[in-house]
């Protein structure tokens, strides 16, 4: 029995337990094709359907696979999924698979997956575990898309092709190189652990009346 | 000759692995300030390296044009499979070396850069030599990679990090910079 | 006191549930991959001639038609030999009028550039031994500079009528020989991997072509006679 509610196995995904930036899992996507947002976007995509097709299956299936075999069972899933996807993206959106390249395939070792299905889909219901894969997976959407929104425009000048700085904007190219990659993460990081550090200062300040009153009461 | 060693010299630094297609950023990501460790592992990385591609080749050539489609599974079986007997080798070989390479075995499975190189090695069509020179090069840089990490985090441990940056922000930026430098690499083989 | 039923010792699976288990796994796997395959497969393969056939367009300058001709044994045929894989055979492409005269060889390669491979393909008018046109195919180069092999017009469209072999020239120190091809500034090793393909090829598929137009091509009369 799950311990935990719906709604908190929906939410901890997309934010709290983000896999990307707050679990640091799935690295390689999140940096190597983020350096323009349409590549971003559809990376998450073909993740999202990965991760949920696979977190069904994996929990349908999580009573009859002998527990010896099971990471060699997900494997076989994800992969088959991932197949499926990287066919589907290559006949129906051929540049955009040709700009992801590899990555779409390397999905299969990307560790979110292999690890939501070890950590929660073979452990509960169906319907929790696509909460889960849904909450997840709208997690590394907001992370690809913050990623691929800064490099894009940062070193490109454009939004999804649309020029979004006037003017001449001469582009800071090293953010569409792999260099860009692991700095705009970093930079992220940075922005996230400043908004960390303001918040548990606020609440420190808001928590001191009250041990001001209750420290008078008690003396 | 000279062909097979430029594919070397690319895989190595002009196209690192880790630095250039983000491939292996698990360990690397992870590695504390521990050289030796680092070295360790990236040595055992070359090892199985030359074996998948080897395994890819072979599966490439012989079993794989009756059903494309099945590339990416028979790739992962292989891999996972040659991790376990790797493994169990080592134990039985050098159980000292197996100790200290402990959970950094099973890691290697999930490294990005075994089927990375598999799924490069065939989109490029090399044949079982290229593959080697390239799973060498490519294990080499990707052991460049690692101990340049550990050496720049060993010294740094010393350094008054603002507490921002402490962890992962630290050695994304850190990393950032590495890969950097390795641009400078770009054009070397472009001779003319 | 009874033992709990989770602490109590799980039976051993047999290893031939484990096997079963895989094997089904696997067999079912395959199925799915199988019909996925065959659905897409006919999509991706349209697309991909689409792109090659409008390629082929663009550098022999709109031909009303084309041979597909392949490189088998130092020498172009039209006939694909036997036992030979379409698939793994280089091909040229030669391309004629309405009328049936040929207008030129369009020729595909690739080679190492600045960031990763570069892969073209070139008109060339073998008769005046000049090229028709450029089209880059595939190309990582930097974005900004090195992809100006692609995407600068100016850059692009002076190989129309440049003379082979090429040679290639920093901007403004032009001299007007018929050879020149100016390269962009601040993207040599990205315009010169660009010359060097295509120079490369013409040296490599040069003495195929004289062969190949010197003997008598019954094929371009029957197709002229359509």
């Amino acid at each position: 029995m799950s311990k935990t509610t719906p709604q908190q196995d929906f939410f901890r995904g997309i934010w709290r337990e983000n896999p990307v930036l707050m679990q640091m899992l799935g690295l390689c996507p999140a940096l190597a094709v983020t350096n323009s947002l349409e590549n971003a976007i559809v990376m998450g995509i073909a993740t999202f359907f990965v991760l949920t097709g696979s977190s069904l299956l994996v929990s349908l299936v999580k009573t009859i696979v002998p527990g010896e075999v099971r990471i060699s069972t997900y494997i076989l899933i994800i992969a088959t999924f991932v197949t499926v996807a990287d066919m589907t993206l290559e006949a129906l959106v051929p540049d955009i698979h040709k700009a992801l390249g590899a990555f779409v395939a390397l999905i299969v070792v990307n560790c979110i997956i292999l690890a939501r299905q070890e950590a929660f889909a073979s452990k509960n219901p169906v319907g929790r575990a696509l909460l889960d894969a849904f909450g997840t997976g709208v997690g590394f959407m907001i992370a690809m898309v913050m990623m691929g929104s800064v490099r894009e425009i940062l070193g490109a000048g454009t939004l999804l092709g649309v020029k979004v700085i006037p003017g001449r904007f001469e582009p800071w190219v090293i953010f569409v190189l792999p260099p860009g990659g692991f700095l705009t993460l970093g930079f992220w990081l940075l922005l996230l652990a400043w908004f960390h550090q303001r918040r548990a200062e606020r609440e420190k300040l808001a928590r001191l009346p009250d041990a001001a009153v209750s420290g008078k009461e008690a003396a | 000759m000279g062909d097979l060693f430029w594919i070397l010299l690319s895989a190595m630094v002009v196209n690192n692995f880790t630095l250039a297609y983000f491939l292996g950023l698990c360990p690397f990501m992870g590695v504390s300030g521990r050289v030796a460790t680092a070295l360790r592992l990236g040595l055992a990385d070359i090892f199985v390296l030359v074996i998948a591609s080897v395994c890819a080749w072979f599966l490439n050539t012989f079993i794989l044009p009756y059903a494309p489609f099945l590339r990416l599974i028979s790739f992962i079986v292989v891999i996972a499979s040659l991790v376990q007997i790797v493994e169990m080798v080592i134990k039985k070989v050098s159980p000292t070396l197996f100790r200290q390479l402990g959970i950094y075995l099973p890691l290697i499975t999930t490294n990005c850069a075994i089927l990375g190189l598999a799924i490069f090695q065939t989109n490029r069509g090399y044949g079982l030599l290229e593959g080697i020179f390239f799973a060498v090069g490519g294990g080499l840089g990707l052991t460049l990679a690692l101990v340049l990490m550990a050496s720049i985090r060993e010294s740094s441990e010393m350094a008054d990090v603002p507490s921002l940056a402490k962890g992962m922000a630290l050695v994304l930026i850190i990393a950032g910079s590495l890969s950097l430098a390795f641009m400078g690499f770009a054009g070397l083989l472009s001779a003319s | 006191m009874t033992v709990p039923a989770q602490f109590q010792p799980k039976p051993d699976v047999p290893a031939w549930r484990l096997l079963l288990t895989l094997g089904l796994g696997g067999a079912l796997a395959g199925f799915v991959l199988v019909f996925v395959y065959q659905l897409t497969l006919p999509v991706i393969e349209r697309n991909k001639a689409e792109r090659l056939a409008a390629a082929v367009q663009e550098v022999l300058k709109a031909p009303d038609h084309y041979d597909t001709l392949y490189v088998f044994d130092g020498a172009l045929t039209k006939t694909l030999p036997p036992g030979g894989d379409p698939k793994k055979l280089e091909t040229l492409y030669l391309g004629y009028t309405v009328d049936g005269a040929p207008i030129g060889f369009a020729i595909a390669s690739a080679q190492a550039g600045f960031q990763d491979q570069v892969r073209l393909i070139f008109g060339y008018d073998h008769a005046a031994g000049t090229l028709l046109g450029m089209k880059v195919l595939e190309s990582k180069e930097t974005p900004g500079l090195g992809d100006k092999i692609e995407k600068s017009e100016p850059f692009v469209s002076q190989f129309d009528g440049v003379q082979a072999p090429l040679k290639g020239v920093k901007a403004r120190e032009g001299t007007g020989d018929p050879h020149e091809v100016d390269m962009i500034t601040g993207a040599t090793i990205s315009s010169r991997t660009v010359i060097r393909i295509i120079n490369d090829a013409l040296d490599r598929v040069g003495p195929m072509l004289d062969a190949y137009r010197a003997s008598p091509a019954p094929a371009a009369g029957a197709e002229a006679g359509r």
